[in-house]
């Protein structure tokens, strides 16, 4: 038991430092929108999705429509339909663990439970949801933190939204370096400039999604050539 | 502040992200083979995605107007070259949001 906890917590280090940082900025953030800490801590709890979340303090603070959160949840989240797929043979036989661990499945928790990465005498099960649980548990601490932070000390937050913008840029970045294959992310990219100079701020992404999505299908037999020639 | 709306807004985005973490594992069951294509999407879709997300973040710029972008421009540069260098995720994010910052408050 006590070697399981010890590898949970050493593989987690790097979510934990990062869930706390960017749930503290979220916190921020939203108490700089004036929303408290309930709300803070609810939607971390309930959601626990970090790039939607920030996204979401731009939709509530701006009152926007419940369709539109809708939309834009669907469209920003969509990917965790692709982590889910590539998670079925590993949550197969999890039992009673297995709608928590499905919740629980964000971006980086997918990203240390995708790889069998842990000691062999560990129950894998227990890993999982160990794992699932200290990141919830961060996150959730993370974003607590940074509405305390935010609401007691009185500090200028103008530009503090651009940490969002940081983190994408970052994670775009890291995809970018990662991959000799830039055609997707130049796609994403030119389809958000051309829908969001046609329809405007208020509305381009679902438009942006479905260019995105023919320009790839389009693109497929060509992209699998690169694929194997690379 | 209205509560209703917040508790609503929460609830709509919290089923919704539990719902696509859901849907996979009630389509797809293990036994079957996931048709190719949507391996293939779910292979490059988050590339597009997160160009479009930073796109989104960058929507209401105005470069028509005065200080016209660059607070943003200088900012994403930061985060680009430091992120090229470091490779730090809470690095190029830290430093990249310290620098807007002081750019919006201070310089522009």
């Amino acid at each position: 038991m006590k070697s399981l906890f010890k590898t949970v917590i050493i593989k987690t280090l790097p979510v934990m430092t990062g869930y706390i940082a960017l749930g503290i900025g979220f916190g921020i953030l939203f108490s700089s929108k004036g929303y408290g800490i309930i709300p803070s801590v609810l939607m971390a709890a309930l959601v626990y999705a970090g790039s939607m979340q920030y996204v979401a303090i731009n939709l509530i603070s701006g009152g926007a429509s419940l369709i539109t959160t809708a939309i834009t949840t669907l469209l920003v989240n969509a990917r965790h339909l692709f982590y889910g797929i590539s998670m079925l043979e590993k949550y197969k036989g999890a039992g009673k663990k297995k709608p928590y661990l499905i919740f629980a499945l964000t971006d980086e928790t997918y990203s240390l439970l995708c790889t069998d990465d842990y000691p062999k005498d560990i129950d894998k099960g227990k890993y999982q949801l160990l794992v699932s649980l200290f990141n919830h548990i961060y996150w959730v601490t993370g974003c607590a933190l940074g509405s305390v932070i935010g609401s007691a000390i009185p500090f200028n937050t103008a530009g503090i939204d651009f940490c969002m913008t940081a983190l994408f840029v970052t994670i775009f970045t890291e995809q970018w370096l990662s991959t000799k294959q830039h055609i997707p992310a130049i796609i994403g990219l030119l389809a958000a400039i051309i829908c969001l100079l046609i329809f405007g701020a208020d509305a381009f992404l679902i438009s942006t999604m479905v260019l995105i999505s023919v320009a790839l299908i389009l693109l497929k037999p060509w992209l699998l050539k690169e694929e194997n020639n690379g | 502040m209205d509560n209703t709306y917040l508790i609503l807004s929460i609830s709509v985005i919290a089923v919704i992200t539990a719902a696509l973490r859901f849907i996979p594992f009630a389509v797809f069951s293990a036994n079957r083979k996931t048709p190719n294509i949507i391996l293939y999407l779910g292979k490059y879709l988050p590339y597009s995605i997160m160009a479009m997300l930073v796109v989104y973040c960058l929507k209401s710029v105005n470069l028509l107007v005065s200080p016209f972008g660059l607070p943003e421009l200088i900012g994403v540069l930061v985060v680009v070259l430091l992120h090229i260098w470091k490779r730090n995720t809470l690095l190029s994010i830290a430093v990249g949001t310290a620098c807007y910052m002081m750019l919006v408050q201070i310089v522009f």
